[in-house]
């Protein structure tokens, strides 16, 4: 727990003058510098003989045998003692969050643009259960995130003691698996498992319950290198190999191949062998909200995103074509419409780590269970090869109906001069950034606007919740994202309801310098709710109207941020530069037409060639 | 369909929870459900009875594969298999039916393992059929309570289920 946020809370205002004083830091780099020798405190390395330690000490020098260097939580009676071993170790940073929901999001922000395993630690009782929705979030997007919650002392659990939950029991439907270590003797074991779980096949949360007493008890440690043995899980990683060979076969053949790829690609690594795949074969691709970035946004073979809010080229292109290539996606409700009309023409071939997802909501014809990157580059050897390219089919015809439909240019917008429009003030900021932002969002129509019109090029930049559809994820996975990343620019894309949801963790934002640059397209209603209403309720906005928001500015200053408004089109790019510019965080709040709706959009259970246009 | 899996499980806190939490969140049927510790004691098997269509069933198998902790998940109704369940009846039976009671009893090859002058209990073991038939004759004789194990469920032959 070192780090110049933790020696000296960092206040926000001057003492004297009563102003912000956080202009004077040069450069908002977080905690402290990395590197030289830290102070190893006399504890085994690799391959030296095992010690006796308390549990507490079990925990943080597995964590570190982990090479787990940052963490979010929130303290509470029965993790103290961890605590107290956190604070003694330099090598791993704490941040204090404002609320354990947001310590979740910010491991699961963490995790999203680093691959690694994200890390919380949260108190028992109300610690845990303020937890869940981050641990469901992250369930839900299949992303590695570790949470250490403490529990009543063992003799105690049962018996309604004092912050008592049942942890274990609250969360097991929303973790990939979970743990309660009642033994000592147990806890190095369990937290490699609970790390390997979390980050290899379907990655996802995973759980360690850990009773108050078992931090005191000692037990034999030593160092492993991580290493684990779990007989009963064993994912499957290389495809098999007829199945590879079938599925190429009918790509060879397709006169209208398409891609489908997903949130599996990016979690996967696979951007690259996509990418080779995608433009050997000459295909069409779309990417699911999860998949965005795994294949260029920019390229011509990009139709954008597929599903409720996706683009019409794509929608059609999946509905017409005569083979579906689906590369880790699950077929979500709001990808497939009405599942008999979804992609009724085609072969499927399902690439997918998960057996579960395969065959579960659209009937599959080749499936292949394995990891995206093995299969894909596998698919690329056999692609490569000259027979496959001597016979394969001219897709040019293909091509050309596809250009048919992207010439209906769908996310097409008009904007005056008098009342903002969503889809400029990301388009603007897309272009002013060149595509170059990690962007974080909440849950509503301004998510949809970001995924339509912020173009990712690479993956592990967009951090959003698609899944669960969290309102509030976006601001503490974007601070997750700065900890990890604290030499690039994050931005959160936001609604004035949403970013009401975890507003306290600017809080997290100020105490450790993280830059964060916050976007509120303030519509003054929950507008994903009352596009809703507008359109399949006679326009009965009950219940969706938030005109009494606060003032973001004063909100921002405050908190001893920046705060900035945009009102009139002519000002968008001003407030959009001088956001990227300024050096700590900001909110930014745009006021945008208030009455107005994401398209183009397939009504929930419509076929997916049902699709309103503007 | 109605397919009887066998689920072997390590015995740790929490696995059958794990094993019931599934069918639960997922909408799964649960017919029946046996549970007992197995070899030396570090295992448990579960015998579940489940109804649905194919791919229900083959979800239900994934989700109970995916599952970290149970090993084994083996649907009997796909081979040869035998099939067995037990029941006790109790029966109030007075005079005039006691020997009716015995005679149902012998037919069905059960056993009587508690006689008071007003009441039998009678242990029947068997396919869900025979048990079914076995109580359809004892009720008029007035059944006063009774309790069925739920399906065990094996392969036949020398193979490992
Ligand atoms: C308001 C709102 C609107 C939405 N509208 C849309 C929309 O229009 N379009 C849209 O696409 N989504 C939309 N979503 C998101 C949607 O709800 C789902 O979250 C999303 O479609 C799921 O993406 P996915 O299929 O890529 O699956 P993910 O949830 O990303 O799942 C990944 C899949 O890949 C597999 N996988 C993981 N790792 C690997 C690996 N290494 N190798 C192989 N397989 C792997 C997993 O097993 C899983 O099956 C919306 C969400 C919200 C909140
Ligand atoms: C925690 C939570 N509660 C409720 C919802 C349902 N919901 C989805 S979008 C939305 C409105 C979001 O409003 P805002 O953040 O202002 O974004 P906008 O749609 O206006 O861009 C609501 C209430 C949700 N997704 N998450």
């Amino acid at each position: 727990m070192a780090g110049a946020g933790h020696e000296s809370v960092t206040i926000p205002v001057d003492f004297h003058t009563g102003k912000s004083i956080l202009r004077r830091f040069p450069a908002f780099r977080m905690g402290p510098e990395r590197g030289g020798t830290p102070d190893r405190r006399g504890k085994p390395e690799s391959g030296e003989k095992s010690v006796k330690l308390t549990g507490a000490e079990i925990i943080v020098q597995t964590l570190r045998e982990l090479n787990v260097r940052h963490m979010f939580g929130y303290p509470g009676g029965v993790v103290l003692t961890l605590y107290d071993e956190i604070m003694k170790c330099p090598d791993i940073q704490h941040f204090l969050v404002r609320h354990e929901q947001g310590a979740l999001h910010a491991a699961d922000g963490y995790a999203r643009v680093t691959g690694e395993v994200g890390v919380a630690l949260v108190t028992s009782g109300p610690g845990a259960t303020n937890a869940v929705t981050g641990l469901a979030t992250a369930h839900m997007d299949s992303i590695p995130v570790v949470c250490l919650s403490g529990q009543v002392p063992s003799n105690l659990i049962g018996n309604d003691a004092f912050q008592e939950a049942d942890t274990v029991g609250l969360t097991r439907s929303c973790t990939k698996h979970n743990y309660l270590v009642k033994d000592v003797n147990q806890l190095a074991r369990v937290l490699r498992e609970a790390f390997y779980i979390a980050r290899t096949g379907r990655p996802g949360p995973v759980l360690v319950d850990i009773p108050k007493d078992v931090l005191a008890l000692k037990a034999d440690w030593e160092n492993l290198g991580g290493r684990v043995d779990i007989p009963s899980y064993k994912p499957t990683i290389a495809g098999h190999t007829g199945q590879i060979r079938k599925a190429v076969k009918l790509l060879q053949k397709a006169q209208r191949p398409m891609i489908y790829s997903g949130g599996g690609a990016v979690l996967g690594n696979a951007a690259p062998e996509l990418t080779q795949l995608t433009r050997a074969l000459n295909a069409p691709i779309t990417n699911t909200l999860m998949g965005l970035g795994a294949y260029p946004a920019q390229d011509r073979q990009f139709l954008g995103m597929l599903g409720m809010h996706g683009t019409y080229e794509a929608n059609m292109a999946v509905t017409h074509c005569d083979v579906l290539l689906a590369v880790g996606a699950r077929f979500d409700d709001r990808v497939t419409g009405k599942i008999e009309e979804f992609a009724p023409e085609a072969q499927i071939i399902h690439i997918d780590v998960d057996p579960t997802s395969i065959s579960k909501n659209v009937k599959v014809h080749v499936p292949i269970v394995g990891d995206v990157k093995h299969v894909l580059a596998r698919m690329n050897e056999l692609v490569m090869e000259a027979p496959f390219r001597k016979h394969q089919a001219d897709l040019a015809p293909w091509w050309v109906r596809i250009e048919e439909w992207r010439q209906k240019d769908c996310l097409h917008y008009d904007q005056d001069d008098e009342t903002i429009l969503p889809q400029y003030v990301i388009h603007t900021l897309y272009k002013l950034s060149r595509g170059e932002l990690i962007v974080a969002t909440d849950v509503g129509q301004h998510q949809m606007w970001a995924a339509q019109f912020y173009g990712f090029d690479r993956p592990r930049r967009w951090l959003t919740s698609g899944g669960l559809g969290t309102m509030g994820y976006g601001l503490p996975a974007a601070l997750g994202a700065l900890v990890a990343k604290p030499d690039q620019k994050v931005v959160l894309i936001s609604g004035d309801a949403s970013i009401q949801m975890k507003i306290q963790e600017l809080g997290t934002a100020m105490q450790y310098r993280l830059p964060v640059k916050i976007i509120i397209l303030n519509n003054g209603y929950l507008g994903m709710v009352r596009q809703w209403q507008e359109l399949f309720y006679g326009r009965r906005y009950a219940a969706s109207d938030m005109s009494a928001t606060p003032d973001f500015q004063k909100l921002a200053e405050a908190y001893g941020a920046k705060g900035l408004l945009a009102e009139k089109p002519s000002q968008v790019e001003g407030v959009l530069q001088e956001m990227l510019d300024h050096d700590g965080t900001v909110i930014a709040e745009f006021r945008i037409r208030r009455e107005y709706n994401v398209y183009p959009m397939v009504p929930a259970g419509a076929a997916m060639k049902n699709m309103i246009l503007i | 369909m109605r397919h009887v899996l066998s689920v072997q499980v390590e015995n740790e806190p929490g696995v059958l929870s794990r094993v019931v939490g599934l069918f639960s969140a997922r909408g799964f049927n649960i017919e029946s459900l046996a549970v007992a510790p197995v070899g030396d004691g570090t295992k448990s098997s579960i015998t579940m009875v489940t109804i649905g269509e194919e791919e229900i069933i083959e979800q239900i198998v994934k989700q109970l594969n995916k599952l970290i902790r149970p090993g084994r998940v083996v649907d009997l109704t796909e081979g040869p298999h035998v099939e067995r369940e037990l029941m006790l009846v109790k029966v109030a039976a007075q005079q005039e039916v006691r020997a009716e009671v015995l005679r149902i009893a012998d037919i069905f090859r059960s056993r009587v393992i508690d006689a008071t002058p007003v009441s039998f209990i009678v242990e029947v073991t068997g396919s869900s059929d025979k048990l079914d038939a076995c109580l359809a004759l004892l009720t008029p004789l007035g059944v006063v309570e009774m309790v069925r194990t739920g399906k065990v469920a094996i392969s036949r032959g020398d193979k490992r289920t």
